[in-house]
């Protein structure tokens, strides 16, 4: 049977994504390090898998509201204007969601009209653009620079904005480039925002995963940008929480209600032990300094600095990041395209990175190597990468 | 304890053979300052040696482990400290701690064979004068030391590639 007929041809022209071609290709190889994935390399701590282990074991296994536990929300609060100066009003403008990938999609399904572009900064996360087109809208790469350190500039996103233009997503600290957008950058933003009359979706899930005394600064904080936009976090990098699938998205409650509506009628609520979960991650977090957190960010800064500076011993340049979990080195030195370099490593040297244009086209010559990785095996990866590069420049 | 001591005694902890310009560069220091700090380490005996996580089940060198508990008569104005080195002189000792509880002193001790171990309990352990009672407990499997996990590596649950 033939199933074009029952299929959204939408849909179905939608690409795979460039990651997925890859995973399938590095999951049948064994013994391979994988510098290709996306999350921390910690488990979530104890304490808070113990909490939702009681919680199961007391029998709280019914839905909640559909916004997510109102205590959850209240802790959801207190973090983001403890921690990032973010004011929300837990009953009306805080929905929980099932993971930040969800509260994304229903922002995106809120508010995206036929027709609408909305503008995603390349290269980026893998779903941003396909989300787009889910909602029915079009989807508008605007380039960042490794010259400007993969910053969004004024003069870029002004010269992506038509007429059509309704959203931008702002995602930063960035997957893969590690990029990261300071005051300044944020500020040089917002009039722009305001002129065209968009409204933004700032995807901050790696805010707490910056380096080198930086500090994040959210994007709703910059004048007059907090009725135009929505705020997306979650607990799976800061917490190292993936697998629980718990995030949120804040703003308008004109908004966060239609949101709320999506998510009501297709998923009901985010999995009460997640939220439970998530409670504990926060009230902890903000009794005990967010030790966790700490213990990891200093984790990985120690794993970056050691990726940063053998990829340039290397002779890659290689840019410095200053968030998130990855690095995006530039292997245009080689000859090989991205896909090339990494296909290669992978047979010839079992290490699995991701191709950089696999993150949008203007990744291409890069490859993203994510340094949530154990430090011998880091090492290992490390040494033969660069026995790698040495042979492909050789010949 | 500054941050770059702290930065350091994880780093080594983890592995002990990271060369110092990768601890200085993980450290986000000089090569010097981590030089000259971990020799400062070194001399304040915070540090006191390197040593590898062996796995001898692994290896065909014959040896016994055991704990034992040790009760003791603490001295004048000494308390533990002089019959615990009398005790940690010993070579077949490796380790000796000062416990709270039902008894005074925990000796871990390694012999090559079972006789061996034993006559160090009965001819030496024993007949120090200020012990009055052992109680030893053979190490059947080493399951875990310093963190390590012996048997198989914790398996890595993973997507091998995610976005």
């Amino acid at each position: 049977m033939t199933y074009d007929r029952f299929l959204n041809p939408e849909v179905v022209a939608v690409p795979p994504s460039g990651i997925r071609r890859f995973f399938d290709l590095a999951s049948t190889m064994k013994d391979t390090i994988s510098l290709g994935v996306g999350e921390p390399d910690f488990k979530t701590p104890y304490h808070i898998r113990n909490m939702a282990i009681n919680s199961l074991i007391d029998g709280e296994t019914q839905y909640t509201p559909n916004r997510g536990l109102l205590s959850l929300r209240k802790e959801i609060n207190r973090y983001l204007s403890g921690r990032f100066q973010l004011e929300y009003d837990p009953e009306t403008e805080i929905l929980v969601t099932v993971g930040a990938s969800e509260a994304i999609d229903l922002a995106l399904r809120a508010m995206v009209r036929p027709g609408d572009e909305v503008l995603v900064p390349e290269p980026s996360y893998v779903s941003y653009s396909p989300s787009v087109i889910f909602a029915g809208g079009t989807p508008v790469g605007v380039v960042t620079r490794e010259e400007d350190d993969f910053r969004l500039k004024p003069e870029y996103l002004e010269a992506a904005i038509t007429k059509k233009t309704r959203l931008l997503i702002l995602p930063y600290p960035n997957n893969p480039t590690g990029g990261i957008m300071e005051q300044a950058d944020l500020a040089a933003i917002a009039p722009i925002i305001e002129k065209h009359d968009l409204m933004v979706i700032s995807d901050e899930i790696y805010a707490e995963l910056i380096y080198d005394g930086k500090q994040h600064t959210s994007f709703a904080i910059q004048a007059g940008m907090m009725p135009r936009t929505i705020t997306i976090n979650g607990f799976s990098k800061a917490f190292a929480m993936t697998g629980w699938r718990v995030g949120y998205a804040c703003g308008p409650k004109e908004i966060i209600n239609v949101m709320n509506k999506i998510h009501q009628y297709g998923i009901m609520c985010a999995p009460r032990m997640g939220q439970v979960a998530a409670e504990e991650a926060l009230r902890l977090g903000r009794e005990n300094g967010y030790e966790d957190v700490l213990t990891m960010r200093e984790s990985y800064d120690r794993r970056r600095r050691l990726m940063v500076d053998s990829f340039r011993s290397m002779g890659l340049h290689c840019f410095e990041p200053y968030g998130a979990f990855y690095v995006f080195p530039s292997i245009r030195s080689t000859g090989l395209t991205s896909e090339e370099f990494c296909a290669k490593l992978l047979r010839e040297k079992s290490i699995a990175a991701v191709p950089g244009n696999a993150f949008g086209p203007c990744g291409e010559g890069n490859i993203r190597c994510c340094y949530a990785t154990a430090l011998d095996k880091l090492n290992i990866a490390l040494d033969r990468i660069a026995e790698f590069v040495q042979e492909v420049k050789g010949n | 304890m500054t941050k770059l001591e702290s930065c350091l005694l994880d780093l080594l902890k983890e592995d002990c053979r990271l060369p110092l310009e990768k601890l200085a560069i993980m450290s986000g220091t000089s090569l010097e300052e981590v030089a000259a700090t971990i020799e400062n380490l070194e001399k304040r005996r915070v540090i006191l040696r390197y040593a590898p996580v062996i796995n001898w089940d692994l290896t065909d060198r014959e040896r016994v482990e055991a704990m034992i508990e040790v009760k003791v008569t603490p001295q004048r104005d000494m308390g533990f400290d002089a019959v615990a080195a009398r005790i940690y002189r010993f070579d077949e000792v490796k380790s000796v701690y000062l416990m709270s509880g039902a008894y005074d002193l925990l000796v871990l001790v390694e012999a090559r064979t079972l006789r061996e171990l034993a006559s160090f309990v009965s001819a030496k352990l024993s007949t120090l004068e200020l012990v009055t009672g052992t109680a030893t407990s053979f190490v059947l499997k080493r399951y875990k030391e310093e963190g390590v996990i012996f048997e198989g590596e914790e398996s890595d649950h993973r997507l091998v590639v995610s976005p």
